[in-house]
């Protein structure tokens, strides 16, 4: 379906440097920086819902932190944070009210930019052949609020796959198209976190139209900076007062924490080309012994774009639908070609996810296809760490 | 064109499955349309004679009779799909592989004498050959639909081999073994439900029996370790509707 001709090009617009970004230009020129209060996160939302998008924004759901329809600031996950680690993660309670005081939940954005079942067609029959029934559906103009840089850093890739790539994907570059961007920085990291090693976060550096960062000293407020012009113009019908120094102080120290946080880290130099050896480790086979091909570790990761198209028919044979949901290749069928599967093993499906994300995705899409969320490790039932996988096909490379 | 005849048969079971074809409701003229529905006495106790195109069969082999009747059901059908945990498993009546089939029989009749029953409860395919195994305690409606569609229409049927995972994840619902701790089947069970437990924040039983490569030990390992499941629990949640399958059958095993 993909070309896996090399690409050169860099993936995203996200250039981490041992700077403080954000907050000055490189050549050390301030960049116009607003504040608010909750009352204009408030009015935020409702200037979004003015303008015909419909909100989605992080929502306490089922037990976690899901993103969902969000009409007010009463809808955010205020006074929340998650507690994850392998195979774990609890929702408790802060000591503070800050609204984006958790990292990821379960969800990424992928789940409305790149829909897990999608009817692509349906014909009807009539006389001895089929015409094409149906209204083609008009793609939703969302705005995302409360999008994290590991996930910014998570939609470029998406982009380069299914938007940018010689064979655009139409219902997700709409999508795309429509979306209208707010992300927030990450002031406090999980155990799972390894953003600052994949070089794509905390700080949201590009790839936005508005930036947000909550601070809690002084006192309660958003620090706020335009990334686009569409977030110029929604910036500008806000009320808002210049950022003072002590909060952007106060923003840039809580970002720095967030980085100095990180328990997890990867260590990426010649990561492409360890996997690439590695490819008849006998370690593959240890991992199998826990792996559960269960398929959760892709279908929650920001970046697997991997589906299906599923052709159907009624009893009467006279309509037929055609649908793509969400594939992994975890599951036995994603290996069907002529003459059957080819991956019969738990590790040689787990071979092919981990060498595509962390080596030949450099080949097909030209960066790496991991962003360091760690959603594979908090949502494996059985707490697989890729981090620490890693780090075995290290130690036995240097054997 | 003549229509196809379909015929429901029964053995050790609780007729679930087989209601599942009068269950579908909106789609049951359209059944009725596409094939003739030649012999199912839980419909219609008019019956035409065979060969049958399709044979669904439901329930386990349980009896002496069981193990004539089902050769000879064989014998008359094109297609033979099994319907259900019972039939492609040996269902929950399975239990009684791990046991003494008499001592359950004392306990139960008044005259076990008169009881004259196999030691074990085993599914259609240790038998006769089938051609098509559908999952599920009780199975899904609309996959029987879309598997005698199929037929019909002389497609691949879409009915996936995935776990119940890949189901749970396209809903959008949380895994709940990780944000609530329950114990959950999923990551080793046959998908066709649409993740109907775990939607309502209860892990998954397991109904539709081990999906492919299902790696049972090490999702019992860590339910062990990390969520501090005892032996006791852990036998039970796997010797269950599919107790018979492997490794279903293995893991509970292994557990006391």
């Amino acid at each position: 379906m993909f070309s896996m001709g090399r690409r050169d090009k860099a993936v995203t617009s996200h250039k981490f440097k041992d700077r403080i970004p954000g907050f000055v230009t490189e050549e050390g020129t301030k960049i116009d920086t607003r504040t608010f209060s909750l009352r204009g996160l408030d009015q935020l939302i409702q200037t979004l819902l003015d303008h015909g998008y419909q909100c989605i924004g992080p929502v306490v759901r089922d037990g976690v932190i899901a993103y969902d329809k969000v009409s007010s600031t009463a809808d955010l996950p205020q006074g929340w944070t998650d507690e994850q680690s392998p195979g774990h993660y609890r929702l408790r309670k802060r000591e503070d009210d800050a609204c984006f005081g958790f990292v990821v939940g379960p969800h990424s954005w992928k789940r409305f930019l790149y829909p897990p079942e999608r009817r692509l067609w349906q014909l009807q029959k009539q006389g001895q052949s089929f015409v094409r029934v149906g209204e083609p559906e008009v793609a939703p103009r969302y705005a995302f609020l409360g999008v994290k840089a590991c996930e910014l850093a998570a939609i470029g890739i998406q982009d380069q796959v299914l938007k940018d790539g010689p064979v655009p994907d139409p219902d997700y570059t709409q999508r795309r198209d429509n979306a209208l961007i707010i992300a927030v920085n990450c002031t406090e990291s999980a155990e799972t976190c390894f953003c600052a090693s994949m070089k794509t976060g905390p700080e949201a550096a590009g790839g936005f139209d508005l930036v947000l960062t909550e601070i809690l000293e002084p006192k309660h407020a958003f620090v706020a900076q335009a990334g686009s012009e569409r977030g110029r113009e929604i910036l500008d019908a806000l009320q808002t007062a210049e950022a003072s120094e002590s909060q952007i102080e106060s923003a840039r120290a809580g970002i720095a924490s967030a980085a100095d946080g990180q328990t997890r880290t990867v260590d990426t130099d010649g990561l492409r080309e360890l996997i690439e050896r590695a490819s008849e480790s006998i370690h593959w086979g240890e991992i199998e012994e826990r792996c559960l091909s269960c398929a959760n570790c892709t279908l929650s990761c920001p970046t697997c774009f991997c589906s299906d198209v599923e052709d159907s028919t009624d009893l009467t044979g006279e309509h037929a639908e055609r649908w793509r949901r969400w594939d992994s290749c975890f599951n036995r069928g994603f290996s069907f070609v002529a003459g059957g599967e080819i991956r019969h093993s738990t590790a040689s499906r787990y071979r092919q996810w981990m060498t595509h994300k962390l080596s030949t995705w450099h080949d097909q899409f030209g960066s790496s296809g991991c962003v360091g969320c760690g959603r594979c490790i908090t949502w494996c039932p059985v707490g697989i760490d890729i981090t620490e996988e890693i780090q075995q096909f290290r130690l036995r490379d240097q054997l | 064109m003549r229509k196809p005849k379909l015929a429901v048969w029964k053995f050790a079971s609780c007729d679930g499955c087989q209601l599942s074809l009068l269950d579908c409701e909106d789609e049951l003229l359209a059944v009725a349309g596409a094939v003739e529905i030649a012999n199912f006495p839980e419909a219609s106790s008019a019956v035409v004679e065979g060969p049958y195109d399709v044979s669904l069969v439901e329930g386990s082999v349980t009896t002496p009779h069981d193990l004539e009747r089902i050769v000879d059901i064989r014998a008359q059908s094109g297609l033979l799909i099994t319907i259900g945990a019972c039939a492609t498993s040996g269902g929950i009546q399975a239990l009684r592989n791990f046991a003494d089939v008499r001592e359950f029989t004392r306990a139960v009749y008044a005259s076990p004498e008169f009881i004259s029953t196999l030691e074990t409860s085993t599914p259609i395919a240790e038998h006769v050959k089938v051609d098509f195994e559908l999952r599920g305690c009780p199975i899904n409606k609309y996959q029987l639909v879309e598997l005698i569609g199929s037929f019909l229409n002389r497609r691949r049927a879409n009915i996936p081999h995935h776990s119940v995972c890949v189901e749970c994840k396209r809903k959008g619902n949380p895994c709940i073994p990780v944000s609530n701790g329950s114990i959950c089947l999923g990551p080793v069970t046959h998908s066709g439900c649409g993740a109907l437990c775990p939607s309502y924040n209860r892990g998954c039983f397991g109904c539709y029996g081990p999906k492919e490569l299902a790696n049972a030990e090490s999702l019992a390992a860590w339910a062990k370790q990390e969520l501090e499941a005892d032996p006791a629990t852990l036998k039970r949640v796997f010797h269950n509707f599919n107790a018979w399958a492997s490794p279903f059958k293995e893991e509970g095993s292994s557990h006391g």
